[in-house]
């Protein structure tokens, strides 16, 4: 028998779910102070009408739900849920003032496609837009990177045994430090350091390449958010290839796979333990993925005859590549070349790296690597087992921060989340061809949105059907929550229709 | 043989006057017609016609100017002496020169790495860019100013309720 939720649930669940949005207004305040500093008056009330909202939205729903109990799992994770959906809308109430999206769908398409890291894009007229909305558009992407659970744990929540449970709904199933707030800490602290460092790479950078200093800075630090978080989008329309320069295009694949990086791996390096990058099944199973996946993109490209030289071939098959498997989106080439200049073959390699991504507990989407690498271990496992006499005891183990014995029950989580990816990636392009692109295109568009990459072959833009921009916020979301929330929720309603 | 040098050196003088004749009144084209049509124009002259968006990107004697005609921006590289007649890049608050930009247009350029772009050999400013005066828009003040009034008197009441 399905039991309806009680009014406790939904209070419990606004109580939390208002929280998050007050701490998503709070960071409303950095564009408005932005803003005023740049004098730029329109965007600041932009964002003041954007915080007034959330405000009013976030303290009516803490008031009116006022609780003090703790959260279940089944309400944590429906918090987590319903908090990344209305920070689309809130998130994208700024967007849409700006004028710079032709509708509001496009403006929490864009929303959902920074916060959830992707990187897809429905902005107009990207290259008059305010250092206020274009710092929006950049910052949540660092917010959704890091999560938006995360932000409320690191600085509004204090230690209960539910913020564990919205720190898993986040698809963060792994734990750095004992406490989850800690934990929290601890991504954001990485996550700052990094930001100075590498807007200030960026930025120097950009100055040698002939820009003038307080842009280049401001593209330094809005290319790093972007970068380290694997989001992908950039200030101006052209994305990386604005800057015509092989020195950013370096540091961008440094920072990428940088953030491709599992931040417990990230917390090891820092205390020291170097040895750890070579022996994780994650690094070791991203660099074999990487050079599988380049290799076919490389023949691909080697087929078109594309490119005139090999270098030239390196840079851009690697670069679109590194951009796809870490999730990021970078491109320096124009989205409709993929079709024009590069043949299927290599399309199909970006298509793979896409799907498999980068590390857990880091800020891509996708597959990821532990579950590749586990997967394959169990493969090699049951092939021991064929060829090893009967009575042989085959042990499999592998080294991710510590030894793992390879059990029956991680195989079984790896290859539910693995087959729950291929079905949004294939449901994705389903509804692309529907609406009449090739099967190929379709695919590509389908695992970028679903894997949270942002590599486009032309299919998003402004004038796609409506059903397609909801198709692929929805796989954004979905991708990025890694499901979990996402069968919560629709569990949730389903109980809320057919429970007693 | 004088006859033979003669007709030669005319030949020679009506083509280079032909090609360049073509150059400089091509029809522009549009950055969706280069992207898409890439090997069609792939060495060839090109003119082109946008608005300046960005930097100008000083490289030595060259400069890197993106220029923006509606739908895409593509890369042009010009000499630095040609990049100096810009006066206005656009941005939030400016509106950029708009230029006709006359070069040879490279699908995978050899020389910048396999970028897509156009060496310019000859530019014309055909519009003067301007800053853009931003007026405060009234509308949005008011909402402002009503929803904080909202908020306000939300935070009065539960000042009430409290007590």
């Amino acid at each position: 028998m399905i039991l309806s939720p009680r009014l406790e649930d939904l209070k419990i669940i606004g109580f939390y779910l208002g929280k998050i949005i007050l701490g998503l207004a709070f960071t409303m305040a950095i564009p408005i102070i932005f803003g005023l500093c740049f004098k730029e008056l329109n965007p600041t009330l932009d964002f003041l009408i954007s915080i007034e909202i959330s405000v009013f939205l976030g303290l009516f729903l803490v008031k009116a739900c006022h609780t003090d109990k703790d959260l279940s799992w089944m309400q944590g994770m429906i918090v987590v849920s319903l908090s990344w959906i209305v920070a689309m809308f809130l998130g994208a109430i700024p967007l849409y003032l700006s004028g710079h999206w032709k509708s509001f769908l496009d403006a929490s398409f864009d929303a959902m496609s920074g916060f959830a890291t992707t990187g897809l894009s429905l902005v107009q007229d990207l290259d008059h837009m305010s250092y206020t909305h274009n710092l929006w558009r950049h910052l949540i992407m660092f917010l959704g990177g890091q999560g938006i659970v995360v932000i409320a744990l690191s600085f509004f929540v204090r230690g209960f045994s539910g913020a564990f449970k919205m720190y898993v709904g986040e698809a963060r199933d792994e734990k750095i430090l004992p406490n989850v707030v800690h934990t929290s800490r601890f991504i954001w602290m990485v996550s700052i350091v990094y930001l100075i460092l590498g807007t200030f790479a960026l930025g120097i950078t950009g100055i040698f390449n002939g820009m003038k200093p307080l842009n280049s800075f401001f593209h330094g630090a809005c290319i790093f958010m972007a970068a380290f978080d694997t989001g992908g989008f950039s200030p101006q329309s052209q994305n990386i290839l604005y800057y015509h320069s092989m020195v950013y295009e370096v540091i961008t694949v440094i920072i990428m796979v940088l953030g491709a990086l599992n931040f417990k791996l990230h917390y090891h390096l820092w205390m020291g333990n170097r040895k750890e990058i070579f022996r994780n099944i994650e690094t070791n199973t991203l660099f074999v993925t990487i050079i599988a996946t380049f290799s076919i993109v490389a023949v691909g490209l080697a087929q078109t005859g594309s490119y005139p030289s090999v270098v030239n071939l390196f840079r851009k098959g690697f670069y679109q590549l590194i951009s796809g498997h870490t999730g990021t989106g970078f491109q320096t080439i124009y989205a409709q070349q993929f079709i024009a200049d590069w043949n299927h073959l290599a399309l199909v390699g970006i298509i793979l790296a896409m799907a498999l991504g980068g590390a857990v507990c880091s800020t891509t989407g996708a597959i990821k690597m532990l579950r590749i690498g586990v997967i394959f271990k169990a493969f090699k496992e049951d092939l021991k087992r064929i060829i090893m006499p009967e009575r042989a005891i085959v042990v499999e183990k592998f080294h991710h921060i510590k030894e793992v014995f390879l059990e029956d029950k991680m195989v079984r989580a790896a290859l539910i989340i693995t087959v729950a990816y291929i079905i949004l990636y294939g449901l994705g392009a389903l509804v692309g061809m529907f609406f009449g692109h090739p099967f190929l295109n379709a695919l590509f568009e389908s695992t970028s949105a679903a894997a949270n990459v942002g590599l486009s072959c032309g299919i998003t833009n402004a004038a796609m059907p409506a059903a397609l921009k909801v198709t692929y916020i929805i796989q954004m979301w979905a991708g990025r929550l890694e499901f979990m929330s996402v069968f919560t929720i629709l569990g949730f309603l389903i109980a809320a229709i057919k429970g007693k | 043989m004088k006859i033979n040098i003669r007709l030669a050196l005319i030949i020679t003088l009506f083509n280079i006057l032909a090609c360049s004749q073509a150059v400089v009144f091509a029809q522009g084209l549009s950055s969706a017609d280069l992207i898409n049509n890439a090997k069609e124009y792939d060495s060839k002259p090109v003119t082109y016609i946008g608005e300046v968006v960005g930097d100008v990107m000083l490289r030595g004697e060259f400069a890197w100017v993106n220029i923006h005609d509606g739908n895409n921006a593509l890369g042009v590289w010009m000499s630095a002496a040609l990049a100096k007649e810009i006066k206005f890049t656009g941005s939030y608050k400016t509106r950029g020169d708009t230029l006709e930009i006359v070069g040879i247009f490279h699908r995978a350029c050899l020389d910048h790495g396999g970028d897509l772009d156009i060496h310019a050999q000859a530019l014309r400013k055909l519009g003067e860019g301007r800053v853009i005066n931003q007026r405060l828009n009234l509308d949005k003040k008011n909402l402002s100013l009503i929803l904080f009034g909202a908020l306000f008197l939300i935070w009065i009441l539960s000042l009430f309720r409290r007590k």
